[in-house]
């Protein structure tokens, strides 16, 4: 009886599934510098955006950003996409997270989201999360996981919104 | 005198429906539902020769939901949770059993105000003294119900006040502290502010300063006859932040009131204990510093911790994963290889002495040692000592009682970790990962090394894990990534290799296969733990099915490490975000 409403309650969240379009939800994170920044006000002039959630301990998120480094001057250059990356490092491991962005080269622009408050915003389960913000603020796509070749997918997602 | 009280409802409910229909015409209004679910479920097989646990059931499911609703500055959601029951992994003082609402809260938020009520997650600067936070998947959930305001007057500063009771379990829903229990409650203040900003008018600062402090208090009823418990405990925090060039310092240093507790050992189980062991009660106090320097391709980070009676729960009597307000990571770094998962650290929140060292270096492309494609080299270095005891004793009574002073090393190691890390692309099919680990881990105290009878093993454990890690691109979308894991060590369960191979198909597929044979130990061929695990993502959807057998191992979230039985038998896994 239990068991049979919990799967009709999730069942009736997977129907709501499907409204994408959705704005940033409005949080306060920190840059890399200690100061607060409001989710809301991240943006790139009209240009998509991608938010992807990563943290020093994840092996395949650090996969995924550092093969999109390779190409992000490309990405830059063809499409004015940003990428923001958004650490959910706790006090354990946040003090490795500006060595570790400056030591990899990394021209992302990078947040702090420690008590991963963001994170629960934007609905997160696991990390890496990568959503697509087209020019008007709003997340028109979103992936979970990385596997070598997803950043081709993402890549096509930029495309389809500038043109 | 109703029929009046009626109409007038109406008239309200019905000028609110109106206003928020009108609202929702405005596009940037308009109302947005988020959230996300997980489900768990495991079948468990027997396996004695790993002492495997089987539940009752022979099953478990877990699962939670969360249903965000955003509306203009208002915000409200709720987490529907279940535990038919709970995964053998899941901790075993509090209950976590049927089906609920474990969450809900209600918030406004502004420019300039931020109210929530309900239930809230929030930390103060490292939370060192003040962290509530969840770890759905390993059974965590520390959040307080009650009410957070904070205020943004200015660009410059942000003050924040909380008032709440603490989750303590789950029973067909959220079960808080009861009055019973020690009410649980759980308040504070904290204000950060941006100097810079601040003295922007007046004076130019070179580089950028934060300064922050926090107060929390706690309270709990004295039920004790022959002791007098404090009922209030405070704890306070002062931090600061400066960045300078490529530099960077922080600093935050705590104290907690004196707060007898079992954890602490300055009380032993209950409240009327004629137990001599109960110790003489002491204050609490911790460090943490940390520097660092970084530029393009290079970055070095150095770490100083130090911590004296800085377990601080909502209740006296909490067993180790229990009503935790405050969070007291390990100062080592978090690996994810297989087999340098077998000997984590756990904060000893009693008395420790740490430092971290850490370096990231880019080889550039095209030079001697960065080939074609660069190579990147991390290395890290952590030690933890015991404190200096000095023994206490209070003649009047049997009370003993020992003084930590901060930084102040004892004699023993309880654990060090040297580990090196090089990263190198080959060619644009293959990518090496060359990982080598020497750990030093004292058993005696960190008390998270098994062997396959359940009995703790004594004494201090050597151990040196070497890795190759290698990448395929088969094409555009195929690609197999491998590992080859050996450790050794003369300690505990010897010598161990591991395997791991994992093809996947972007954007949707993964299948992994994995065995961990402890071939060191006696009669090696019981010893195999292989499984194999398949997967599907869409989007923000993934499934994945996992067969087979799981070592007993350490699960460390934060400060805390918790032991996980060895299990043998299947589990699914589905998550979805919306």
């Amino acid at each position: 009886m239990k068991l049979s409403s919990t799967l009709t309650l999730l069942f009736s969240l997977f129907i709501i599934i499907g409204c994408a379009q959705d704005p940033v939800p409005k949080v306060v994170v920190k840059d890399l510098k200690g100061k607060s920044i409001n989710t809301t006000d991240l943006s790139n002039g009209g240009k998509p955006m991608i938010i992807n959630f990563w943290a020093t301990w994840c092996a395949p998120c650090k996969r995924e950003l550092n093969t999109i480094a390779e190409v992000y001057p490309d990405w830059q250059e063809e499409t004015g996409v940003k990428l923001i990356a958004v650490s959910i490092d706790d006090a354990r491991s946040q003090s490795r997270v500006l060595p570790y962005v400056n030591g990899s080269s990394w021209d992302y622009e990078v947040y702090l989201d420690t008590n991963q408050d963001f994170k629960r915003a934007m609905g997160v389960n696991n990390v890496p999360h990568t959503f697509l913000v087209n020019g008007e603020g709003r997340i028109v796509w979103q992936h979970n996981n990385y596997s070598p070749g997803d950043e081709d997918e993402l890549y096509e997602q930029i495309l389809s919104l500038i043109e | 005198m109703y029929l009046v009280k009626i109409i007038k409802l109406a008239l309200v409910s019905g000028a609110i429906f109106i206003g928020v229909h009108a609202f929702a015409q405005d596009d940037n209004n308009k109302a947005v539902v988020m959230g996300n679910f997980q489900l768990d479920g495991q079948y468990y097989l027997e396996d004695s020769a790993i002492s495997a646990v089987v539940p009752e059931e022979t099953m478990a499911l877990s699962g939670f939901g969360n249903i965000l609703y955003r509306k203009g500055k208002f915000t409200a959601g709720m987490r529907f949770e279940t535990y038919l029951p709970a995964p053998v992994g899941y901790p075993a003082g509090a209950s976590w059993s049927g089906t609920g609402i474990g969450y809900r809260f209600a918030q406004y938020s502004d420019d300039l105000f931020d109210i929530t009520v309900g239930n809230f997650y929030e930390q103060f600067g490292n939370g060192m003294i003040m962290r509530t936070w969840e770890d759905r998947g390993l059974g965590v959930d520390y959040m307080l119900d009650g009410v957070r305001l904070k205020v943004r007057p200015s660009d410059w500063s942000e003050i924040t006040a909380i008032y709440g009771k603490q989750r303590f379990n789950f029973d067909n829903g959220t079960q808080f502290v009861s009055d019973d229990l020690g009410q649980g409650i759980v308040r504070g203040i904290n204000a950060d502010f941006d100097l810079n900003s601040l003295l922007d008018s007046i004076v130019a600062l070179p580089g950028q300063l934060s300064i922050g402090g926090s107060f929390v208090s706690k309270f709990q009823n004295n039920n004790s006859a022959r002791y007098d418990f404090p009922e209030n405990v405070g704890a306070g925090s002062a931090r600061l932040k400066y960045n300078i060039g490529g530099f960077q310092f922080s600093g935050e240093y705590t104290w907690i009131g004196e707060n007898p507790s079992a954890q602490n050992a300055q009380i032993v189980n209950i409240p009327d204990s004629l137990d001599p062991s109960v110790g003489l009660w002491a204050t609490g106090k911790g460090v943490n510093l940390n520097g660092t320097y970084s530029t393009r391709g290079f970055g070095v980070s150095i770490t100083a911790s130090s911590l004296s009676n800085m377990a601080f729960q909502s209740q006296r009597e909490a067993g180790a994963f229990d009503s935790w307000i405050n969070y007291l990571p390990p100062t080592s770094v978090l690996q994810t290889y297989l087999l340098s998962q077998l000997y984590p650290y756990a904060t000893q929140p009693n008395g420790e002495v740490a430092y971290r060292g850490d370096l990231f270096y880019n080889f550039k492309r095209n030079t001697t040692l960065g080939g074609r494609y660069g190579m990147k080299l991390e290395l890290s270095y952590t030690q933890v000592n015991s404190p200096n005891i000095a023994e206490l004793n209070d003649l009047g009574t049997s009370r003993n009682g020992a003084k930590i002073d901060l930084f102040d090393p004892g004699d023993e190691i309880y654990f060090s970790d040297f580990n090196a890390k090089l990263t190198k692309k080959f060619s644009k099919k293959f990518k090496g990962i060359l990982f080598y680990q020497n750990i030093v881990y004292n058993n005696d105290v960190i008390l998270g090394a098994y062997d396959y009878d359940n009995v703790p093993t004594k004494g201090t454990v050597y151990s040196d894990l070497f890795v190759f890690e290698g990448n395929v691109k088969i094409n555009k979308k195929n690609n197999i990534r491998f590992e080859a894991q050996a450790l050794f060590t003369n300690q505990h369960l010897q010598d161990w290799v591991a395997g791991l191979v994992e093809y996947t198909v972007s954007p949707h597929w993964f299948f992994t296969v994995i065995d961990q044979w402890n071939y060191g130990n006696g009669d090696g061929d019981d010893f195999h733990f292989p499984s194999v695990s398949w997967g599907y993502i869409k989007n923000s959807s993934r499934i994945s099915v996992t067969y087979g057998r799981q070592r007993a191992g350490v699960f460390c979230v934060g400060g805390i490490c918790r032991v996980v039985p060895a299990s043998n038998g299947l589990s699914i896994s589905i998550t979805s975000s919306f």
